[in-house]
């Protein structure tokens, strides 16, 4: 498994794309293949304030349900919608299947995330995978 | 892997929806050795079995298996079971996982003053299913018995992979025609017969399948599960096992209690309900009214990957259990719709 160098990452497993003021969100390829095939995901509206390390929705495979945290503070300012009825595209492309975009309130909040290299030296302690 | 029961089973091998449509469509194989197996011989051993399960064995032909289970005197679950009468007086009665030693021990304790022997076979077998549309196919390549005449809930005795007299099975827990094969429970030979039932199946596009698939494909097929929809809190009308169980026969243990249940009427029922508003009902999650008071559980749900459906199965008052009614499973903190529909939620083709 590879992790785009332009993301940071949490130790919850979640990926963050900022891309000045804004910033994209998803779970990494390690979630989803931990979690099994996704069969429902639930995302907050757009306006929702999300806050670092809360959660702000769910994504649930046929064995799990796993929260979400969000990786930084900020207003929820679009949805991906196609995930309520194609919720098996994360599981095909984790880092490509955007959840939410968000205004962030704070970028600097970004630099105590985890590198690409950070993350993937911590999922290979993690499980080995 | 996961603990299953002191038992170290795979979830799934290659995800659990594709392992589940494969049963559904083709063929699966699972590894359910960890069911038990408890042999009864000898001249009373037919009536030891009427004794302690709740379904009549006397109709049992040599070779014919059926479902059935064991009550507690206050007529609550001791477990699920299939008995198969193996000859003129020997029966094998298989039993789950999770309750092997209770079960057993029940057995011997409730069988002693039959004549007849009770032997814990468990340990002995090595238990794989087959299941699908095309098990028998595969199935029917290893061995020469002629599985065309063994009709479902029936067994037979052959030749399987080289290994004499094994006892094949037409049963399973998946809603799918398919066997069940006991081989003995050496490793080598476990290992050698599960690779060469997969490679019979290759041309069928068999998978490997776990647990996830295992509970998903019962969970379409309504069958339950020790712990969920049976236990020793609940009983058989509640559970709506009622076929099952032949007050007719002059006694068993919980007939009584049964007999006195029934005239008080049940408080709780067993529905399916199907998911109308976003969201998944898992076990345990609670059913609420329109008030939002709790009036019931969910005892196993989950998204089911052939029907594409999110269902359940729940305990309601008998008043909330007519097809059509809607109520309310609480999801994360919010009163999420379902409705009650006709189960099971998936029953297998009918073969032309």
């Amino acid at each position: 498994m590879s992790y785009p160098a332009d993301f940071k990452y949490t130790k919850e497993h979640e990926w963050i794309k900022p891309d000045g003021g804004t910033a994209t969100i998803g779970i990494t390829t390690y979630a989803q293949d931990s979690l099994g095939d996704i069969v429902f995901v639930e995302l907050p509206k757009p306006g929702t304030e999300v806050a670092a390390g809360k959660t702000f929705g769910s994504v649930e495979s046929v064995k799990a349900v796993s929260d979400l945290y969000a990786p930084a503070s900020g207003t929820v300012t679009e949805v991906n919608a196609d995930l309520n009825t194609h919720p098996e595209k994360i599981n095909k492309d984790a880092h490509g299947s955007w959840m939410v975009k968000i205004k962030l309130k704070d970028a600097g909040e970004l630099n105590s995330l985890l590198s690409a290299s950070d993350y993937e030296k911590f999922v290979a302690e993690e499980g080995g995978h | 892997m996961v603990d299953f029961n002191g038992w170290d089973m795979p979830v799934e091998y290659s995800g659990i929806i594709a392992e589940h449509v494969a049963v559904r469509t083709g063929v699966g194989i699972f590894d359910v050795s960890h069911m038990g197996d408890i042999r009864v011989a000898g001249p009373q051993a037919l009536a030891a079995i009427q004794h302690i399960s709740i379904n009549d064995a006397s109709r049992l032909a040599i070779g014919q298996a059926q479902y059935s289970a064991m009550l507690y005197p206050q007529g609550t679950f001791v477990d699920d079971i299939i008995v198969h009468r193996l000859g003129e007086q020997e029966y094998l009665i298989v039993i789950n996982a999770g309750t092997r030693e209770k079960d057993f021990n029940w057995v011997r304790d409730n069988m002693r003053q039959f004549d007849c022997v009770v032997e814990n076979l468990s340990d002995d077998f090595t238990q794989i299913a087959i299941q699908g549309p095309r098990g028998v196919d595969v199935v029917q390549k290893l061995t020469e018995a002629d599985l065309a005449a063994v009709k479902f809930y029936w067994v037979t005795r052959g030749t399987i992979c080289g290994l004499k007299d094994i006892l094949i099975a037409r049963t399973g827990y998946t809603g799918e025609d398919g066997f069940e094969i006991y081989i003995p429970s050496d490793e080598a030979t476990s290992a050698r017969v599960w690779n060469e039932v997969l490679e019979a199946g290759k041309e069928f596009g068999v998978l490997p399948c776990g647990l996830g698939a295992r509970n998903t494909l019962r969970l379409e097929s309504k069958l339950p599960l020790y712990g969920h929809e049976i236990s020793d809190t609940i009983n058989v009308w509640e559970a709506g096992l009622d076929r099952f169980c032949k007050m007719e026969k002059p006694d068993f243990i919980g007939h009584e209690a049964l007999k006195n249940a029934k005239a008080a009427g049940v408080k709780r029922t067993l529905v399916g309900l199907e998911m109308v508003d976003r969201g998944i009902a898992r076990d345990g999650y609670r059913i609420l009214n329109s008030s939002g008071e709790q009036v019931g559980y969910v005892t196993s749900g989950s998204y089911a990957p052939f029907l594409k459906k999110n269902i359940a199965l729940a305990y309601v008052p008998p008043e909330l259990a007519a097809v059509g009614t809607e109520v309310l499973v609480e999801i994360r903190n919010q009163g999420v719709k379902a409705r009650v529909v006709p189960t099971p939620f998936y029953k297998r083709p009918k073969k032309s």
